[in-house]
């Protein structure tokens, strides 16, 4: 068949050029990263066994409430975001959900060593700034075992995992420093309908002033991520989160240290956000490949019925 | 006043006052096409199609957009993405119609060359044809300003910067055509009015000019034989239907086409939905930011030979080379001095001009899109110099061609 044959030369030279500009250019451009599953092999593994009744204690004695909230527990952050932004930079996070949202190796060593585990000492440390988390130095016992006790306590207080939804880890892991601006998600907080011009008002100060904190804290504003699902995509997100310096060398995002779970509740958030009609392009792509499918076979039958009597 | 009877039915009522049925028989039943074509002669259709979807779906999405730096962006990914039943499907039909138009055109335009359709009497087919190609680009750079993105910005910024022509240092030019030192509300503006008024209306008023331009040389076929139209028309008339050389435009001729039209639908419609990433750039997700260059620009797929054609040499050169390449194709009936009209593979080294200009043409595409580093650079540069050498050639090489 002829007609089949040019078809073929002219599909081959289309895919040939697709292949060219899309996944070969793309591979020269972009740096390829796997995702190392979320193990965080660099950090030291978990060696006791938490006891959370212990870590109770541990955890008031340590001062960790001196910055940190603790909302599920009745224990408010000690200042509001803007005086914390104030004080430290960033407001530190509430911990209500930590257990749940970060890996407990991760956990762990973030508290013997908060620069180390976040992978920030180029900002801090090394650069002759001190990092406003002081690190645990112990309360005199066995340190292993304080801190186990710490992160055991930690997850008996946080939600179990299948109740923390995709916003819930979004708002843990990412929402101090990042805005979502499609979803009214701003750095401190979501932001409320208003019935006054002077309220609006006075929440827009207090978030332009958390953000001009911020932006000196990081050097940058980081980014709204409203659209980030389409702009950088599933793969680059996953990867960037489990290790930004890998992606991005010297970017002042920390390392978050979420588990593989809460990544993937993460990105779901990021989606239903930036690419909310996804189910619904997918069931209408669906009707409309079988639309067309009856009208080629109806065009065929036509084609055929006319050009019976032409050849 | 002239003399109406009354008439006997609404069709008869029409006839009198506008004709139709002389419309019918001039415009479709008696319009003859050759009988001996392929499916690549239904492109034109395929085309007709695809630009009807651009334009609906483009009048839809007009009801959204607000032409405005602040609002642009989130107008486009937030209100007709996420709040506007459908936005979504408009938008995404849109972005892939307009890059999958550009595939046809090129499809089509291989076509005219491979089988000679540009030439003795058919010269105005091919520079309607071109002068179109030219106006969908313009229609496509400034479709791609609108969303307000950074490859929008930046690409505004480096196609704008052009006009300074080099070391003619024309910036007072550049100025004048963003409206502003660099782009921002009145380049805009400009822009939206480009694409949504100016540029349909010439695009629309040129694919006139290109079915008129038709009427007279009438379609080539595969052989490019010289058909006697009246005389084959007379025979399907008399119902020798096949032994004519001729068929019917309607709907003869267009229930292939429609046949065509409803393959490609299914290829178009699958990358709207499930792969439209090709035609809808990642970068252009993040919005215009005047103080943060993206780490590579490059324009969509369709402009990336003609990039290529002026990134590997030094700048007045390549801006020479760039010129010459956006003219040369509309001398290609001048240039071409065989009298033959006959397809490439009967036309000796025209055959072979023919497919090194199409993997020149790839390979130049390829590298437009990779960074200019190293081999890259050294292909691009020589992909560059092929391109430029075939056209030079081609006089010499068709001008001694054997009579087929």
């Amino acid at each position: 068949m002829k007609e089949l044959k040019i078809l073929a030369v002219v599909v081959f030279f289309t895919l040939l050029t697709y292949w060219g500009v899309e996944p070969y250019a793309h591979s020269v451009m972009h740096k390829h990263i796997e995702s190392k599953g979320f193990q965080y092999d660099d950090l030291k593994p978990l060696a006791k066994k938490g006891d959370a009744a212990r870590g109770a204690q541990t955890f008031m004695n340590a001062g960790c409430i001196g910055c940190h909230g603790l909302k599920s527990q009745g224990m408010p952050a000690p200042m509001d975001p803007n005086a914390a932004v104030a004080s430290f930079g960033v407001n530190p996070p509430d911990l209500s959900n930590a257990g749940a949202v970060f890996d407990a190796k991760f956990l762990a060593n973030l508290i013997a060593n908060p620069e180390h585990a976040l992978m920030v000492e180029h900002k801090f440390s090394k650069a002759g700034r001190s990092f406003p988390m002081t690190a645990f130095y112990g309360l005199g016992g066995d340190k292993d075992q304080e801190v186990a006790d710490i992160v055991a306590y930690l997850q008996s207080i946080a939600p179990k995992a299948e109740e923390v939804t995709p916003k819930m880890a979004f708002e843990t892991a990412c929402g101090r420093c990042h805005a979502v601006h499609y979803d009214k998600w701003t750095q401190i907080g979501e932001r409320p309908k208003f019935k006054h011009k002077i309220d609006e008002l006075k929440f827009e100060e207090k978030v332009v002033d958390y953000q001009d904190k911020l932006t000196k804290y990081l050097g940058k504003l980081p980014p709204d991520l409203s659209m980030y699902i389409r702009s950088r995509g599933e793969h680059y997100l996953k990867t960037f989160m489990e290790d930004p310096q890998e992606l991005l060398p010297g970017t002042a995002m920390p390392r978050v240290g979420v588990s593989k779970e809460s990544a993937e509740k993460v990105i779901e958030y990021l989606a239903d956000v930036g690419d909310s009609k996804r189910a619904e392009r997918d069931s209408v792509g669906k009707i409309v490949m079988i639309y067309l499918f009856i009208f080629a076979f109806l065009a065929y039958l036509w084609k055929q019925s006319i050009w019976k009597e032409l050849h | 006043m002239a003399h109406f009877e009354k008439a006997h039915s609404l069709e008869e009522w029409l006839d009198q006052r506008l004709a139709i049925k002389t419309l019918r028989r001039v415009l479709a039943e008696e319009y003859w096409i050759p009988k001996n074509i392929n499916f690549l002669w239904a492109m034109g259709m395929v085309l007709a199609v695809t630009f009807g979807i651009l334009v609906v779906s483009g009048i839809f999405l007009l009801c959204y957009y607000q032409p405005n730096i602040d609002l642009a962006f989130d107008s486009v990914n937030y209100t007709i993405m996420q709040e506007v039943e459908f936005g979504w499907l408009w938008r995404h039909m849109h972005a892939v119609a307009a890059s999958v138009v550009f595939l046809i055109i090129y499809i089509h335009m291989f076509t005219g060359i491979y089988y000679g359709s540009y030439k003795k009497g058919r010269e105005m087919i091919w520079i309607s044809g071109m002068l179109l190609f030219v106006s969908f680009s313009a229609e496509a750079f400034s479709g791609y300003m609108l969303p307000w993105g950074q490859m929008s910005y930046w690409a505004g910024m480096v196609i704008t910067n052009l006009f300074s022509l080099g070391s003619l240092e024309l910036n007072g030019l550049v100025e004048w055509l963003r409206g502003d030192y660099v782009p921002g509300q009145a380049f805009l503006n400009r822009f939206f009015m480009l694409h949504v008024f100016l540029m349909p209306l010439i695009i629309m008023a040129l694919i006139g000019l290109h079915f008129g331009a038709l009427r007279i040389p009438h379609v080539n076929n595969q052989d490019g034989e010289e058909i006697d139209f009246e005389e084959e028309a007379k025979k399907y008339l008399a119902g020798n239907k096949k032994e004519a050389k001729v068929i019917r435009f309607a709907n003869d001729f267009l229930s292939k086409d429609m046949f065509v039209v409803s393959i490609f639908l299914i290829f178009f419609f699958y990358l709207v939905f499930w792969h439209f990433d090709f035609a809808m750039d990642p970068i252009n997700f993040d919005p215009a930011d005047g103080l943060k260059t993206p780490p590579h620009i490059y324009p969509e797929w369709y402009f990336l030979w003609s990039y290529e054609i002026l990134r590997p040499f030094p700048k007045d050169p390549g801006l020479i080379a760039f010129g010459f390449s956006q003219v040369i194709f509309f001398l290609l009936p001048f240039l071409d001095r065989s009298p033959n009209v006959a397809p490439a593979n009967r036309r000796g080294l025209f055959a072979a001009w023919f497919w090194i200009l199409l993997v020149d043409m790839i390979v130049l595409t390829v590298m437009g899109k990779v960074p200019p580093m190293g081999m890259f650079s050294t292909i691009g540069l020589v992909a560059a110099w092929v391109f430029i050498i075939l056209w030079v050639a081609l006089p010499f090489i068709t001008k001694n061609e054997k009579a087929v």
